[in-house]
């Protein structure tokens, strides 16, 4: 069964095919394809995984061989899968939350003109995660890397008739670039120092390279990861890649490919084992961004923005746990698997809000939705509770053990990236309370127009799914270590560490930032009158909505300098290169132009000519021959 | 007689005939100044000939009459040719081949 893996790749990524040049013909049944695509990876997986649970623990990774890819002396590279546990986690989580997603996008996107082509691209998306997750070497996951950010750009814009959406999806792409820069020089350094880009190779010689060369490997892994993962510095992107539409938002800048760069780095352990200084690093980009992401998701009235803020921001938490070594593995996938069925529930929450409210996203004209919108409101409620990381639903494992493991160290560390995470789990509460209560509770404050109802079934049913999966996951995730035991091929099994301060009282500490961040969510939004317009706020409000002002920073820091550099270059190009091969050009041409002038067609001016350059020839006949 | 006569004679019809070419439109009156040079040719190479006692010149001489003769008739077979296209022989008119 393991060696028919690569069907799980092949049979999304057929569909996308059939369905893209199919063309308007399939336009009746091609969401269907395309669901049923997704369904079948889904049962491929599954069966894949039940069959790895009656290996035991150290018999669970496989090998499966496809081809030669690059025969050489240099560099010898095959391309196959490695089936082990991380791979059949992100494997299970991509198929099932995927193909809820494409269940749900039926009904979202039934009355676009292009559905069939949402749905070709959502499969090609789904087949390009499933290679990177699966590929085992990081030549072929880069090609999944690339393919899922094609997939990212065709998606997010995906409604490109407005130029502001094709605009956010360039933004996307681009930054998307920068971190695949990394990944790029992450390969030329592993091909240099080891010779090999295969993860069996690399991670066998990795305890045998210097310090020097992981972490030079390492931070530039890390650079990839940032940009994939909306990670500080490269995070600009994320809030402009929701105009995509709402499923696209769901599953792809929530659940699954954001989450990719922690993937890479919990993937490439071995060298970051060895690379302590970038492990560091890993850690302290992850808590700037969980603070960040936090705060501007304080600030944001957008209810997509303010959700992609926060996607951010828990990607932050994942990056921190994966930073903090062996410990913090198995915490940061954790933290993962339950955010995807959370984030993406409440996605597809947020979704149906915009369904109900003529795809309005200001959270300052909903409010008392949930009256008219039971389901959503449930289910949306739901993965609140699970990402505020409240007993006993899901975020309170995946958080918690995060934010436990964050205590664990010597000196600075541990009081820093545990501070952050404890206090970026208050500033969580409040600002996804704020989103809940803004929208859900309060005073109806929508325009006229607006007449809010439940979405159909095809899309609820989706959200109930996620719901649960959100209320209950973790819990049974959590007990008995289940989730832990079962990375541990992968990870490596961990001696349990105490944090510098007892369990109990980080636990308790939490709970208190959490129930007051919720408080004061409710005293603000949630009993109060909330202004149709955000009030103008202090600066450090101001700072957060315009994103920590990442924009104007870009632009002044890399946008300007670059243009003028590409406008110098084009102007040197233009009178250097281009002007000495086009002055020498019009030389010659000149040179023809006069010659030209000879050829005049009078035949008594060429026997002229001839005649002057006959007394010449006699005159130097008779000079020289005297 | 000195025979340096005879050169000078022949350097005066060249003259003459290579003024004939250049100055003349018709192509016929231009096409007998070739005549005159080659003529003019001709008899500097037979007084040659005769400066120096040999033979050669007058061999060379030959020569140039089978190759004018040869020439005229494919001279004026492109003259008639010419005129019948464009019924004249002005030797500016056809200038197709201008660059």
């Amino acid at each position: 069964m393991l060696s028919v893996t690569w069907l799980l790749i092949a049979v999304p990524l057929v569909s996308a095919f059939v369905l893209l040049l199919a063309g308007r013909r399939a336009d009746a049944y091609g969401h269907w394809v395309g669901v049923g695509a997704s369904a079948s990876a889904f049962v491929v997986g599954l069966i894949a995984f039940v069959q790895m649970l009656g290996l035991p623990g150290e018999e669970r990774a496989t090998s499966v061989h496809l081809s030669s890819w690059i025969p050489g002396t240099e560099l010898n590279l095959d391309a196959g899968l490695l089936v082990d546990p991380l791979s059949m986690t992100f494997v299970l989580l991509i198929t099932f939350v995927g193909t809820l997603i494409h269940i749900y996008s039926v009904a979202y996107m039934e009355h676009d003109p292009d559905r069939r082509r949402f749905f070709a691209y959502l499969n090609m998306f789904v087949a390009a995660m499933l290679l990177l997750v699966l590929a085992d070497s990081f030549l072929l996951l880069f090609v999944g890397w690339e393919g899922v950010g094609l997939a990212s750009y065709l998606l997010i814009g995906f409604w490109n008739q407005r130029n502001e959406y094709a605009t956010a999806a360039n933004k996307a792409f681009i930054a998307n670039r920068i971190g695949d820069i990394g990944l790029i020089v992450a390969m030329g350094l592993m091909f240099s120092t080891f010779g090999a880009v295969d993860f069996a190779t690399v991670f066998d010689a990795a305890p045998q390279a210097t310090a020097a060369q992981l972490t030079a490997i390492g931070l530039m892994l890390l650079l990839a990861a940032c940009g994939k993962s909306a990670q500080f510095p490269l995070q600009s992107w994320l809030g402009d890649a929701m105009a995509g539409p709402t499923p696209v938002s769901a599953l792809i800048h929530a659940a699954t490919m954001v989450t990719a760069g922690v993937y890479l780095i919990v993937r490439s352990a071995p060298i970051f084992n060895g690379a302590p200084d970038a492990q560091v690093v890993v850690a302290l980009v992850g808590a700037v961004t969980l603070i960040l992401g936090a705060l501007i998701g304080m600030a944001k009235d957008d209810l997509k923005k303010a959700l992609a803020a926060s996607t951010m921001s828990q990607i932050g938490y994942m990056m921190l746990a994966a930073g903090l070594g062996p410990i913090g593995y198995a915490f940061a996938i954790f933290h993962l698997v339950t955010h995807g069925f959370f984030k993406a529930g409440m996605f597809l929450g947020a979704g149906s809000v915009m369904h109900a409210m003529n795809d309005q996203v200001n959270m300052r004209r909903f409010g008392a939705l949930r009256g008219a919108m039971v389901v959503t409101w449930v289910t949306f409620g739901l993965g609140w509770l699970a990402i505020l990381g409240l007993p006993p639903f899901s975020g309170f494992y995946s958080k918690d053990k995060i934010i436990e493991a964050a205590f664990v160290g010597e000196g600075w560390q541990p009081w820093v990236l545990g501070g952050a995470a404890l206090v970026g789990a208050g500033l969580t509460a409040f600002y996804m309370s704020r989103l809940f209560f803004m929208t859900f509770h309060g005073k109806a404050r929508w325009t006229d127009d607006q007449h809010p109802h439940e979405s159909p079934l095809l899309m609820t049913v989706p959200m109930i799914i996620l719901a649960v999966g959100s209320a209950f996951l973790g819990l049974i995730l959590a007990s008995g270590d289940r989730f832990t035991h079962w990375l541990e091929p992968v990870t490596g099994h961990v001696e349990h560490h105490e944090p510098v301060l007892p369990v109990p009282v980080l636990i308790g500490a939490t709970l208190v930032l959490v129930i007051a961040g919720v408080a004061l969510a409710w005293l603000k939004y949630g009993g109060r009158d909330v202004a149709l317009e955000a009030p103008t706020g202090s600066l450090a409000a101001i700072t957060a909505r315009n994103d920590f002002f990442q924009d104007s920073v870009n632009r002044a820091a890399l946008q300007r300098p670059g243009q003028h550099l590409t406008r110098t270059l084009v102007y040197l190009d233009a009178t250097v290169v281009d002007g000495a091969v086009n002055k020498q050009a019009r030389g010659w041409a000149g040179l023809g132009e006069a010659s030209r002038r000879l050829q005049n067609g009078q035949v008594r001016s060429y026997a002229a000519t001839m005649l002057v350059g006959l007394v010449i020839v006699a005159l130097i006949i008779v000079v020289g021959g005297r | 007689m000195n025979p340096m006569n005879y050169v000078i004679l022949a350097s005066i019809l060249f003259a003459i005939g290579s003024a004939a070419v250049l100055l003349r439109r018709n192509a016929i009156v231009a096409f007998m100044g070739v005549e005159l040079m080659l003529n003019a040719a001709n008899l500097s190479l037979v007084a040659f000939a005769r400066i120096h006692d040999q033979l050669d010149g007058q061999v060379m001489a030959f020569f140039v009459m089978v190759v004018a003769a040869a020439e005229v008739v494919v001279g004026l077979a492109i003259i008639i040719a010419v005129f019948r296209a464009r019924q004249s022989i002005s030797l500016d008119e056809p200038a197709e081949l201008k660059g």
